[in-house]
């Protein structure tokens, strides 16, 4: 088989859709095109039973059943639901929040916003250098005040899964609702909404290879019933939770690709691992000076964070032009800081702005992952001897002790 | 982002890449910027007799752009006096690699760089004196 170039290995990003799924949602934009809410006629029928089994698809991949399914338009709109609707909802019980300084922007920027309206106080939990939460200060941070924790499964940069089943069993200890942003662990990794202890857990379609502009909310409805106030109003779809007429196609193909995803795990799993361990074993043997940034062992299974000390990120992106990946470094992202996840491991400022994080997924192929550490190692090799940082090294000199003269 | 023809020219085939004898009273070295801006460009110079810069290589840790400037500081170099040298502006570094607004801070970088070599240069010639 020849190599199809670029490559992609950006899969904590997005991902393709699955042939598989783009075929059932097909009909739905032309055959069955129907309004879900339309009681009296066979094409809203259609739609609405089309949805019905697909939520059930989706409440099946986290151990749910499919009246807790809240859909959405993407994880950041469930995010934005579980955080601004719990807060509004239990204000009368309750004004703090706990979650963590490595969440998403779509849990970190709600939390920010109810902070700034002065009614209601933030804890956040700092992690430690691979990234998890401590459960002691968790415990700690909870006062009779406390009315959310939301802490998220997997990290979309670093990949570390945080012990959410842990996490769970104290919220319930002290009664206090808990979210969490799954959206880089279904189905990928095994989730059970009632063994680990979750309440509102906050899903999107296209990390599993289906649309983009679809996610779902599960909402607990027994042993804690949770309620929610929507942040958007209407014709009181979703039991009133989050109006709109139903993106049908989406759900559809949400649901095919929540079934494939959670049939196929068994074996995915393993074989993304596979890779992944190939992948950074080949980098390890042939770069000294290389750190991985995010847990060992407990992480998303595609998931490499990989930073390669004296190059900086946004110059090896350029190397390996074939190769779509991405990084933490400042000159990547839109508001020239580095990545403030990798920051918060109390990593230097040097380590975030030599990362790059691979993502392995459902297409990856061991001859691209093969492709890929091979052009790396070139690239970075060129760029050491490009860098004044690796010539210092080499010539003894300790970085920390060198006075820069920083812009 | 999209990168213009020289910058990519520039990384691709950097110029003058390396070190010169730091210890060589003919030599200057500017170190400037810090590994935590993501930026750091080391630029030496070797000044004849003549007062003409008769060689100059670098070595740059920092996105594409700013290996690109830093390569193109040191072909400019090549030939001119000190005080021609002095002269050389980041805006027209900007202007040669089409630099977008988000990476004209390379372009400030190789300038300190210069400056910086220049100055080292100076000092020498001014102990030796």
């Amino acid at each position: 088989m020849t190599l199809k170039l670029p490559i992609y290995l950006d899969n904590n990003a997005t991902t393709a859709v699955d042939p598989r799924v783009l075929e059932k949602m097909i009909p739905f934009f032309t055959e069955h095109f129907g309004n879900a809410a339309s009681r009296n006629h066979p094409f809203g029928w259609s739609a609405e039973e089309a949805v019905e089994k697909a939520r059930g698809q989706i409440a099946a991949a986290i151990g749910a059943v499919s009246k807790e399914i809240v859909i959405t338009s993407g994880a950041t709109e469930s995010n934005n639901l579980a955080v601004l609707g719990v807060a509004e909802m239990y204000k009368e019980k309750g004004n703090h929040i706990i979650t963590c300084v490595t969440e998403h922007k779509a849990v970190l920027d709600p939390c920010k916003h109810l902070e700034e309206t002065g009614h209601y106080n933030v804890t956040w939990l700092e992690v430690d250098a691979e990234g998890m939460i401590s459960l002691e200060a968790l415990e700690k941070a909870i006062t009779d005040k406390t009315i959310l924790i939301s802490i998220m499964h997997g990290n979309n940069e670093i990949g570390t899964l945080q012990p959410i089943e842990k996490i769970g069993q104290i919220a319930k200890k002290h009664g206090v609702i808990f979210h969490t942003d799954a959206t880089q662990t279904v189905g990928r990794v095994a989730i059970d909404v009632e063994k680990m202890g979750i309440d509102l857990l906050s899903m999107s379609a296209h990390k599993i290879y289906g649309p983009k502009g679809i996610g779902a909310l599960y909402v607990r409805r027994k042993s804690p019933r949770v309620k929610l106030s929507p942040i958007q109003f209407g014709g009181g779809h979703e039991r009133g939770m989050r109006s709109g007429t139903l993106n049908v196609p989406g759900i559809v193909g949400f649901g095919e690709a929540c079934e494939i995803a959670a049939r196929d795990m068994a074996t995915e799993i393993p074989r993304q691992l596979a890779l992944r361990d190939r992948l950074y074993k080949k980098l390890a043997a042939h770069l000294e000076d290389i750190y991985l940034n995010g847990h060992p062992t407990e992480r998303l299974p595609g998931n490499l964070n990989v930073s390669f000390a004296y190059v900086e990120g946004e110059s090896l992106l350029m190397g390996i032009k074939d190769i779509a990946v991405s990084s933490g470094s400042a000159c990547t992202s839109a508001s020239l800081e580095p990545s403030y996840v990798l920051k918060a491991l109390g990593a230097s400022d040097e380590i975030a702005h030599s990362s790059i994080r691979f993502g392995i997924g459902r297409f990856t192929t061991e001859e691209e992952v093969d492709f890929t550490a091979e052009r790396v190692i070139k690239e970075v090799n060129r760029l050491r001897e490009l860098s004044p940082l690796y010539e210092m090294v080499k010539e003894g000199i300790d970085l920390k002790t060198v006075q820069w003269t920083g812009h | 982002m999209a990168y213009s023809k020289k910058v990519i020219d520039h990384y691709e085939n950097p110029r003058n890449v390396g070190s010169l004898d730091k210890g060589d009273t003919h030599v200057g070295t500017g170190i400037v910027g810090a590994p935590e801006c993501g930026d750091v460009m080391k630029l030496q110079i070797k000044v004849n007799d003549k007062g003409l810069i008769e060689d100059a290589k670098f070595k740059t840790f920092g996105c594409g752009s700013a290996i690109a400037s830093s390569s193109l500081a040191t072909e400019w170099l090549k030939g001119k006096t000190v005080n021609e040298a002095l002269a050389i502006k980041n805006t027209q570094i900007v202007e040669e690699l089409a630099l977008p607004p988000v990476k004209i801070h390379c372009s400030v970088l190789a300038e300190d760089a210069i400056k910086a070599a220049i100055k080292d240069y100076q000092n020498k010639q001014d102990n030796k004196a």
